[in-house]
């Protein structure tokens, strides 16, 4: 059975004992129970007495993620990415909501392209928004029909990959969102600044001999938007901001009391330009690599202009990513967005140069984010409400762990480590520079309006009622559970066969090999609730 | 017969299967390469029989143009007995669309075992040793690297200067766009020169502060006293396309070397250009033919400096 479930699964019932639960919308951090009752966060004395009971003490449970900038490439960029695979992802990512930008094969320009891709995602595994197109096409020309969009339920306008070249064309935009109280979310780029240029200017582009992006391309685009929001009265939202000077330029707009917001991707926070030649140390690491002694050391032929590495805009100078950590801990930056940029192999396993731009983020985010909380560099719950609460505020949604609210959550181990591997991840790209290294955090279980639409490791020592009743009782459930249906309907008659509530635990039936490798072989074939399969037997205990 | 150098560096497996730049080279290594080049030379010039890669395949794959590095490369693999192979880009699959990556697996694939690859993209080598097996050379990539112009550039300096330590070299021109100013201020600061660049400010600025290089201000910083000066080609399409210099005539009356500017240097340092020049822009015509000129000796380095790296590789 698969480890993902779906928005449109039965809403979820269980208790979830003992987690570290971190809640910056009610200024939480404390270790208690969670229940959740038919989709709903619930006071655990209404849960019911046989609901299943999910062991998470020493995981860090937090509002569900939410993702303010995803390329899902669907339709027409299916090899990348389809918005199945990429709600996957996010689900693994821990991300409850991503926001599909329109750079798809036709763009969404028109309210029926966007209700096309909001049914596609009706049963996906990630609650999907639409950012559409800004101009027909994205061709920087015609500004699309905003009020008809706004209708169709989108969050924002935006070119992304380019910026709205025209000052007039996103003057005519803005003034068409004023009233509707959408963003217009500008990739702040000047195209001729930045032209030919494939990296971010600095030592290591001289060193790389690859022409460099300046900091004016996206400085100067900042700052005609902020002149710009300043005058309609709209709001812009950059987007994946990299340099210390643009996010100064916010900040003084901000203090202005315009309309601006921002959000910057994990790799711009952890990643420098650096990486582009072989470098890969975190920011707030040593310094090293190129820009510390352009003659320091060889290049390394196995690392160096590694197309993953190509992003745009291009990974920032330590400085910058300095600056812009900083500007996540200050709150000047709103959010944290993947810019999840799945591409085939084809257009990456190329020369640097040719290579498209972009890297894969949805299942490394949070885990970048931990990196940076290890470090010190960044507060937990700081790093909870700028990858949750406060871009889901941004988008009309609400993300809370008081009882009463929807049960939109996500839960993680934030001490233990994984290995990104090309083969375990659930985007069809793989994309990123990442690859092989050891990150900290791993998600366990999401949640997403209720429902549950991702689990895994999960140790079935962590989970109580019902496991040994649902196999003995239950085949289906040795077949795995196929369907969130029968998932339910096995809860269901567990309940009423009076299961016992008792703590159970889980063992081998046929060896007598650890928990932990019960866990491992199960959790992605055995049942919903223990995770257990048809090799493995549960039993009752008093323990 | 013995390998060549095997008394410059006792024995020694040569630790590279690929050669994509001077940087991953010690001075040790370094220095085997020049020694081994010269002995090459004087076999050559003896007309023995070098067949260090009797049976191996060299094939050159140039994604631009070129005739000096392409001729010598090919002089280099016939001179030690190798098979060549010269992918002609216009002609090839890759005029079809066909990647990098797949253009050399299928050489590898037809039994080639060491790749000269020219090509316009900064770092399309270190793609290409990482993704096939055949040993590659870097004969120019993008605006990055050009090693073995950097050691038949040592090469000639050596032997027209002695040791380079302590020697000042002055290189002028687009520095910033030159892959051979990156490759010669690796080896040159490695041997012990201290390099001066010289030329519009946008094209040197992104060097300041690298280890033994010197940015100068002013054309007459960088001659002033300098052992030898190295004039780099300006690329006549870039006129004014980067907004660096207004016209070439701005900057040949700037940064031009003629022999009343040359005097500022040593008497009789030498001058260098890597080629083709464009007389009358960054040197005049009879600097070019001056005594001081080690052009021709530079286009002659070009095949025993090949052969050196060719059969190092090949150990």
């Amino acid at each position: 059975m698969s480890i993902f479930g779906s928005i449109s699964d039965p809403a979820a019932t269980f208790l979830l004992t003992g987690a570290r639960v971190v809640d910056p919308s009610a200024g939480e951090d404390r270790v208690r129970d969670l229940a959740v009752v038919d989709g709903l966060l619930a006071d655990p004395a209404a849960l019911p007495a046989d609901a299943p009971r999910i062991d998470a003490s020493g995981f860090v449970a937090t509002p569900g993620l939410c993702d303010l900038h995803t390329h899902l490439r669907e339709p027409g960029l299916e090899r990348a990415e389809t918005i199945a695979s990429g709600t996957r992802a996010a689900a693994r990512g821990g991300f409850t909501t991503v926001c599909a930008m329109p750079n798809t094969d036709p763009p969404p320009d028109d309210s029926e392209s966007v209700r096309w891709i909001l049914d596609r995602a009706g049963g996906a595994a990630s609650r999907v928004r639409v950012v559409a197109a800004a101009t027909q096409g994205r061709g920087g020309e015609q500004p699309t029909n905003v009020v008809e969009l706004a209708a169709s339920g989108i969050v924002g306008v935006s070119d992304d990959g380019a910026a709205i070249g025209s000052g007039a064309v996103a003057r005519e935009l803005l003034a068409g969102l004023a009233s509707l109280g959408l963003p217009l979310i500008e990739h702040a780029e000047d195209a001729r600044t930045a032209q030919g240029s494939v990296m971010r200017a600095g030592p290591t582009a001289t060193r790389l001999g690859l022409a460099g992006w300046p900091e004016s391309a996206e400085l100067s685009m900042v700052e005609r938007d902020i002149a710009l929001a300043e005058e309609t009265g709209a709001w812009v939202h950059f987007t994946h901001l990299s340099t210390a000077g643009a996010l100064e330029a916010i900040r003084r707009a901000k203090r202005r009391g315009i309309r601006v917001t921002c959000d910057v991707t994990p790799h711009h926070l952890a990643l420098t330009d650096d990486w582009v030649a072989g470098w890969r140390g975190f920011a707030w690491e040593e310094p090293g690599g190129v820009a510390a002694d352009p003659f320091g050391a060889p290049l390394d032929a196995a690392l160096a202009y590694d197309p993953a590495c190509r992003v745009n805009p291009p990974l920032a100078s330590r400085g910058d990513a300095m600056a812009l950590l900083a500007g996540v801990a200050d709150g000047t930056i709103d959010a944290i967005a993947t810019d999840h940029a799945p591409h085939p192999r084809e257009r990456k396993g190329v020369e640097f140069g040719a290579a498209a731009p972009g890297m894969i983020g949805l299942e490394t985010a949070l885990s970048l984010g931990l990196a940076a909380v290890e470090s010190g560099s960044l507060e937990l719950v700081r790093l909870i409400e700028a990858l949750s609460t406060k871009p889901a505020s941004l988008i009309g949604e609400t993300r809370s762990l008081a009882a009463g609210s929807v049960a939109d959550l996500v839960v993680f181990d934030a001490g233990a480590r994984w290995r990104l591997g090309a083969s375990g991840l659930a985007s069809t790209s793989s994309n990123t520079p990442l690859l092989g290294m050891e990150l900290p955090g791993v998600v366990r279980m999401t949640v997403a309006g209720g429902r549950i639409t991702y689990r895994d490791g999960l140790d079935a020592r962590r989970l109580s009622p019902g496991c040994g009743t649902m196999r003995t009782a239950h085949p289906a459930a040795s077949d795995g559970c196929r369907s969130a249906r029968t998932r339910n309907s096995i809860r269901m008659r567990d309940q009423a066969s009076g299961a016992s509530s008792g703590r159970r635990s889980c063992s081998p039936a046929s060896s007598s090999s650890s928990l932990s490798a019960c866990s491992a072989s199960t959790g992605r074939s055995g049942c919903w609730w223990c995770f257990s399969s048809s090799t493995w037997s549960c039993s009752s205990s008093s323990a | 017969m013995s390998w060549p150098g095997a008394d410059a560096q006792a024995a020694g497996v040569w630790p590279h299967r690929h050669l994509l730049d001077v940087d991953q080279l010690t001075l040790a290594e370094l220095e085997q390469c020049l020694d081994v080049a010269v002995e090459m030379r004087e076999r050559r010039t003896r007309r023995e029989a070098l067949d260090l890669l009797r049976g191996e395949v060299v094939g050159l794959a140039f994604h631009e143009p070129s005739t000096r590095t392409r001729v010598s490369f090919e002089l280099a693999a016939k001179a030690l007995g190798a098979e060549v192979v010269d992918l002609r880009i216009e002609a090839s699959s890759v005029s079809k669309g066909e990647s990098l990556v797949d253009t050399l697996r299928t050489l590898e694939q037809t039994g080639v075992s060491t790749i000269v690859l020219r090509h316009p993209m900064s770092g399309a080598p270190y793609l290409a040793a990482r993704s096939c097996g055949a040993r590659i050379v870097n004969a120019g990539d993008g605006t990055h690297a050009h090693p073995t112009q950097a050691l038949v550039d040592a090469l000639t300096l050596r032997e027209a200067l002695g040791p380079l330590e302590g020697k000042k070299i002055a290189i002028v021109g687009d520095i910033g766009h030159s892959r051979v100013a990156r490759s010669n201020m690796h080896s040159l600061t490695a041997l012990g020169a201290s390099v001066w660049l010289a030329g519009p400010r946008a094209w040197v600025a992104g060097f300041a502060g690298w280890p033994g290089v010197t940015v100068a201000d002013r054309l007459e910083d960088a001659l002033v006293d300098a052992d030898a000066v190295m004039a780099l080609r300006i690329q006549l399409e870039r006129e004014a396309g980067d907004g660096a210099v207004a016209s070439l005539r701005e900057y040949t009356a700037e940064w031009g070397l003629d022999e009343a500017r040359m005097s500022r240097a040593r008497p009789g340092a030498p001058l260098l250009h890597p080629g083709p020049t464009n007389e009358g822009v960054e040197i005049t015509a009879e600097l070019a033919a001056s005594k001081r000129s080690l052009i021709g000796t530079q286009v002659a380095n070009g095949v025993p400096i090949r052969m050196a790296v060719l059969s190092l590789l090949a150990r």
